[in-house]
């Protein structure tokens, strides 16, 4: 149970170990939960990830747990991915929607066992979960307190694992799922994340927290581990081409103003959307918007100079056609990024657009109209992170 | 019956009054209609059934006051044999001293009714019927969307908003305040008689869950009276009971082509991923149509018969908050002779009987019902039809049926043969205190709560407007957002019972607007 009634803001079951290191007590408030935003330097922390390894404590993200004989029937009904075909010990990126096929959140489901599945999800959602639950036999739970759980992101992050006796730990596949004992219980480990890189996420008891981090920072010790913040990992998942919840689309369900919303076409995650499934929320709209054109497309910018196009309005010509929703200089691709939306008719991969910048350098603004060419996509996208076995570094 | 060779172009799913209509109108534009029926008889809420051996009686609705003239005439009715056995009653507010008061169109006699009172009465039923008036002008046809600015929509409210223009600016101003106030408080401004107080709070909320403190009352008075618009001067009675009414519809239908099966329960709508292709009935017969048109209540409709599982989160929502309690039972009474009230006529206990001496009496009753209890006091409308059709019960004998508000759907300590006797007990002791003599002369008796009333006419809560009227499940928001034009979020799907814009009662204007959209949207349905 979250002691609401005690604290105004939660710690995780590795809040002692994330206070001693963040040594410049840099933090914010994620979902209720305190988190570091940086524990040193964000450059040091970026490069941890794409040199050795970097570790984020993802405790506070919103974890759901489905069971029931309809649980399967009810997540198929829920997202737009087929869930039918995820199989036991896979985990699969979606995003759901409302029924005007609007994007509510994306996440992803960890298919844990037959009819067992957990989503991890970026907002609280339980009410919209109920509701979608009528007509289904399917118990929900939300396990966001009950689970302990740390991403361990980069190339030498298989090698540290294999030092904590995680044998065999190298040929699990991207998005699959393996058990390993740990201090007479278990320790769940998926191959998945948030920086594009090889990466794993863990999965333990709270009560075994501590332990767990203490006993991977002793191993990763030679591999030059490292606990990251959240803006480091803003700078990894936008190299890596990752939308961000509540920064590149407003939930639905959140969105205040009509039209502010979009839906999966709109957001470049058309694949997601499977039609050749039974009726899910949203199939629809999708389906009409699928025949009709879409609002909106989201492009993948390559911007001219150094500035990052932060807030930034995109022209086609002298024509305003979009704004920038995540931009970052990316320091492995050296590459300046930024992530778009424009209208539909704009945003092929190899147009010309201009993005309007503006930086300040002590108290002085300037503008840039900076070319941008619209790219396929990550920037940052290396072949160990989907190597199988698991590259040695 | 079913005719296996043809392909029908539309299966409506429940033979009630509004089925039947829509099934008509759609015969009549030249499309195959297949009408399945769970029950043997066909009218719905509109039935006539035999509760004693050789009484029968108005087993739901037992009066005849909102149907649509247009549609009666349309489908010819009265060539199909339908007969009213009386019409334009009075209606009786009885008094325990037998002081009663009669209301009668605009006349007021008995009751220790003051001058001041006649007068504000005529001058409030005139304002009532200008606003029945104005909003029969959006009653025959589709609840306007809002916000799609389509021309027909448009059109619709531009009349509405026209129409309350023109009452002008006294009346506007009245019509916006009363619709959301309560009955209660409006006859607090106008009347100080509490026969005539509770009389019309009564018709504000008959059949719902609402006192008369409750808001929306105001607007189910409104509703109620648009039988005057319709012609009717006061309830009509039937003759052989509202059940000749669905036979005429049946006779009309069939006149038109329409096939009819009876005795045939719908266990499933069939969906094929995105649309409606037919219905599987219980006896696992499988009958196919390019539409299927469902008179079944919404949430019968989606919860039974297409499956929560098979709609959108955003739609089961929406079905799942649509409030339809019924707090309305039915007693039937079989009489050896014609029981005696107090300071009443023959002539007049063959009018409408309303027991509900003031509005606190009411809402005292609504009180219990609050709470899952059944009204210790509860307040009636009677009916005794044999004294105008003597054909219900044997020569000599009546029958006696009566509405009692209030009968909770969810009674705390459930409706069982035990809770049932206590509370017909109850009843009857309350209606002898009006007629003393009446449990002398009692054959039989059956009490049908809202638990009955659901099961024999497949009303879900035994709401028999199949969903409160209230403002928020009125117009654009009746059913719900998204299927306020008959048409669903399932393609091939659509729906035509009472639930439905315009709403409940034996008016059959839900069924014929569900059929007049669906022949407009043509091929594309």
């Amino acid at each position: 149970m979250i002691p609401h009634d005690e604290t105004m803001i939660l710690e995780t079951p590795f809040y002692s170990r994330c206070l001693a290191a963040c040594e410049i007590n840099l933090w914010e408030d994620w979902k209720g939960y305190r988190s570091a935003a940086a524990y040193t330097s964000v450059e040091q922390e970026y490069f941890a990830v794409r040199s050795n390894t970097g570790v984020f404590d993802i405790s506070p993200m919103i974890k759901y747990r489905f069971t029931g004989p309809d649980a399967e029937a009810y997540l198929n009904r829920l997202v737009t991915r087929d869930i039918s075909k995820l199989g036991i010990d896979r985990v699969a990126y979606t995003v759901w929607c409302d029924d005007n096929g609007q994007v509510m959140d994306d996440g992803t489901i960890f298919h844990l066992g037959e009819n067992d599945y957990r989503l991890c999800a970026y907002a609280r959602c339980l009410d919209w979960l109920m509701w979608s639950a009528e007509g289904f036999d399917v118990t929900i739970v939300d396990e966001t307190a009950e689970i302990a759980a740390l991403a361990v992101q980069g190339p030498t992050s298989c090698s540290v694992f294999k030092n904590m006796g995680f044998t065999g730990i190298e040929n699990l596949k991207p998005f699959g799922i393996n058990r390993y004992p740990f201090e007479g219980s278990e320790v769940m480990i998926s191959r998945t994340g948030f920086t594009g890189d090889l990466g794993y996420e863990i999965w333990v008891d709270p009560a075994l927290a501590e332990t767990f981090w203490d006993r991977l920072f002793e191993a990763g010790k030679l591999w030059g581990i490292r606990a990251i913040g959240s803006a480091a990992l803003d700078m990894l998942r936008t190299e890596t081409g990752f939308l961000q919840a509540g920064v590149d689309f407003i939930p639905a369900e959140e969105a205040i103003r009509t039209g502010r919303s979009r839906s999966p076409f709109e957001l470049g995650l058309g694949w997601l959307v499977s039609f050749d499934k039974p009726v899910f929320n949203g199939r629809k709209a999708l389906l009409k918007e699928k025949k009709e054109g879409s609002r909106y497309a989201f492009v993948y910018l390559d911007v001219e100079g150094n500035k990052p196009a932060e807030h930034a309005f995109i022209y086609a010509g002298s024509k305003e056609v979009g704004t920038v929703t995540t931009a970052a200089w990316c320091p492995t691709a050296k590459t300046n990024v930024a992530f778009a939306q424009v209208d539909a008719q704009y945003g092929k991969v190899g147009q010309e657009l201009v993005a309007e910048i503006y930086y300040e350098r002590e108290l002085k603004w300037t503008r840039v109209m900076a070319k941008c060419t619209v790219i396929e996509g990550a920037v940052f996208n290396p072949p160990r992170k989907r190597q199988t076995p698991a590259p040695d570094f | 019956m079913i005719n296996v060779d043809k392909k029908y172009d539309v299966i409506v799913v429940g033979g009630g009054h509004n089925g039947l209509v829509c099934a008509t109108y759609l015969a009549k534009d030249g499309r195959s209609v297949l009408v399945v029926e769970a029950n043997d008889c066909l009218g719905g809420a509109s039935a006539t059934s035999e509760f004693a051996d050789q009484f029968s009686v108005s087993s739901c609705a037992h009066w005849l006051f909102q149907l649509n003239p247009d549609i009666a005439s349309a489908m010819g009715l009265n060539n199909q044999g339908m007969q009213l056995a009386a019409r334009d009653l009075s209606t009786i507010a009885l008094a325990e001293d037998g002081n009663h008061l009669t209301i009668n169109g605009n006349n007021l006699e008995g009751g220790d009714i003051s001058e001041e009172d006649r007068q504000a009465f005529v001058a409030f039923n005139k304002k009532i019927l200008k606003f029945c008036q104005l909003l029969a002008g959006a009653f025959n046809r589709r609840a306007p969307k809002l916000v799609e600015g389509n021309l027909t929509d448009r059109l619709t409210l531009a009349k509405l908003g026209l129409g309350m223009k023109m009452l002008g600016k006294e009346d506007m101003s009245d019509l916006m305040r009363l619709a959301l106030i309560n009955i209660y408080d409006v006859m607090e401004e106008n009347f100080d008689n509490e026969l005539l107080k509770g009389a019309i709070s009564l018709d504000s909320l008959l059949g719902s869950h609402m006192g008369p403190r409750s808001p929306n009352t105001v607007y189910g008075y409104l509703y109620r009276r648009m039988g005057d618009i319709f012609g009717f001067k006061g309830p009509a009675v039937v003759k052989g009971g509202m059940g000749a009414v669905g036979q005429a519809m049946a006779d009309a239908a069939r006149a038109k082509g329409v096939d009819i099966e009876v005795g045939a329960a719908v266990s499933k709508i069939n969906i094929d991923v995105d649309r409606a292709t037919g219905v599987t009935l219980a006896d696992g017969r499988v009958v196919n149509a390019g539409l299927v048109v469902s008179n079944a209540d919404p949430k019968t409709t989606f919860n039974k018969l297409v499956g929560l599982s098979n709609i959108e989160t955003g739609v089961a929502r929406r079905v799942k908050t649509l409030r339809m309690k019924g707090d309305a039972a039915k007693l039937h009474i079989a009489l050896d002779s014609l029981p005696a009230f107090k300071g009443l006529t023959e002539q007049q206990m063959g009018q409408r009987l309303v027991i509900a001496p003031s509005m606190n009496y009411i809402e005292a009753a609504f009180n219990a019902s609050k709470y899952g209890e059944y009204s210790q006091a509860p307040a009636m409308d009677i009916s005794i039809p044999t004294i105008h059709d003597p054909s219900l019960a044997p020569d000599g004998k009546h029958v006696m049926s009566v509405i009692v508000q209030y009968a909770p759907y969810e009674l705390k300590e459930g409706w069982s043969d035990k809770s049932k006797e206590a509370f017909k007990n109850l009843v009857l002791d309350r209606i002898a205190d009006f007629a003393p003599g009446l449990r002398d002369s009692i054959i039989a008796s059956e009490l049908l709560t809202p638990v009955d009333l659901e099961e024999r006419f497949h009303i879900h809560g035994g709401h028999w407007h199949h969903g409160e009227i209230s403002l928020d499940q009125i117009l654009m928001m009746r059913p719900f957002p998204g299927a306020s034009q008959y048409g669903t979020s399932v393609d091939g799907l659509y729906l035509c019972g009472a639930g439905n814009h315009p709403g409940g009662g034996v008016m059959g204007l839900a069924g014929h607007n569900a059929a007049k959209e669906i022949i407009k949207r043509g091929q594309s349905a």
